[in-house]
């Protein structure tokens, strides 16, 4: 019988883990986008866990603070150009929202606090507004660019995506059906 | 009360040189390669258009003017971005693999070059090569006189 050498077994070892390590940082980086393959496929799978720091103010708040409302997560940054007019619309959305059991998120991502919060001043938002230091919590929704909107129904579950600005078709034929249904 | 003037000016005098010196602590400039533009994927000094470096850049100058220090502005960059916002990974987690996988790989290359060295001093006589067969005298003559026909 052919006998193995240890040098062979560290050596396959060795690559074995090279392989592991990569494929981990691979699955880290492009696991996110299932959301979408969920939604293509007609299930609305459970959101990533979100829990994060609230923008200007103190304390923390979770996706689930919001259960039994339609939440519109709204992914954006002062920075981000397509974010200038977006912001507007989603601000007349709050209005239309707040008093039928629905509210737009914003989630401000890898931005510095005081242009977030002059860019919110400024665009009248009157929303509840998150912060994303790292962009972290983007990235488990498979963030790639801003501004991308993520729809939870009233159960809590991911009802829609858009990656990139959302318009008033959106609001339309994503988020009024949503409106419609018991939690 | 002259006199205290007097010393308040002076001391004014003596310190005022000290805070002009000590003050910008650092430059944008100098931060550029030191910190990292989070959306680009490249340092600050890479990233010259990108919004984001942008911003970041106008932060940095703001804090420079403040006369912080290059660790306390690295400090207010990572609490708006990160550690993410450092050019060098941090030493925890996953990322910490980028400190210890070239470590490692030296000391696996170190200890195959240590494995194979000790085989190669512990090789038996009898795993030599055979040296190539030696002519003989009557071979020697023959050749030489067949080399000598062909000349």
């Amino acid at each position: 019988m052919t006998r193995v050498r240890p040098v062979s077994i560290a050596a396959v070892a060795a690559l074995a883990a090279l392989v592991g390590v990569l494929a981990y940082g691979l699955a880290r980086q492009h696991g996110a986008r299932s959301l979408d393959q969920a939604l293509q496929e007609g299930r609305r799978p459970a959101p990533p866990a979100l829990r994060l720091p609230r923008l200007g103010a103190a304390g923390e708040r979770a996706l689930g603070d919001w259960r039994g409302h339609v939440v519109v997560v709204n992914f954006w940054a002062s920075w981000c150009t397509p974010c200038r007019e977006e912001t507007p619309l989603l601000a007349r959305w709050q209005r239309r929202l707040a008093g039928r059991g629905g509210t737009v998120v914003g989630v401000d991502v890898l931005d510095v606090d005081s242009d977030a919060l002059g860019f919110a001043r400024k665009f009248g938002v009157a929303y509840p507004l998150l912060r994303d230091r790292d962009g972290s919590a983007a990235r488990r929704f498979g963030v790639i660019g801003y501004p991308e909107t993520v729809v939870l129904d009233r159960r809590g579950r991911v009802a829609a995506v858009a990656r990139g600005p959302v318009d008033d078709g959106f609001r339309r034929r994503q988020i009024e059906p949503l409106l419609q249904e018991r939690a | 009360m002259k006199r205290r003037l007097m010393l308040v000016a002076l001391v004014l005098a003596a310190w005022s040189p000290a805070v002009a010196d000590a003050c910008p602590r650092t430059t944008v400039a100098d931060l550029e390669d030191e910190v990292m533009c989070p959306v680009c994927g490249t340092s600050l000094g890479l990233a010259r258009e990108a919004p984001l470096a942008q911003r970041e850049r106008a932060l940095i100058a703001r804090l420079v003017d403040r006369c912080q220090s290059k660790r306390q502005i690295k400090a207010a960059l990572v609490a708006q971005f990160g550690p993410a916002a450092l050019a060098l990974p941090p030493d925890r987690g996953f990322d910490g693999s980028a400190y210890v996988m070239p470590l490692a790989g030296g000391l696996a290359a170190l200890a195959a070059a240590v494995l194979l060295l000790g085989r190669w001093r512990r090789r038996a006589p009898g795993d030599e090569p055979p040296s190539p067969p030696r002519i003989g005298d009557a071979d020697r003559r023959r050749l030489e006189a067949e080399l000598d026909r062909l000349r």
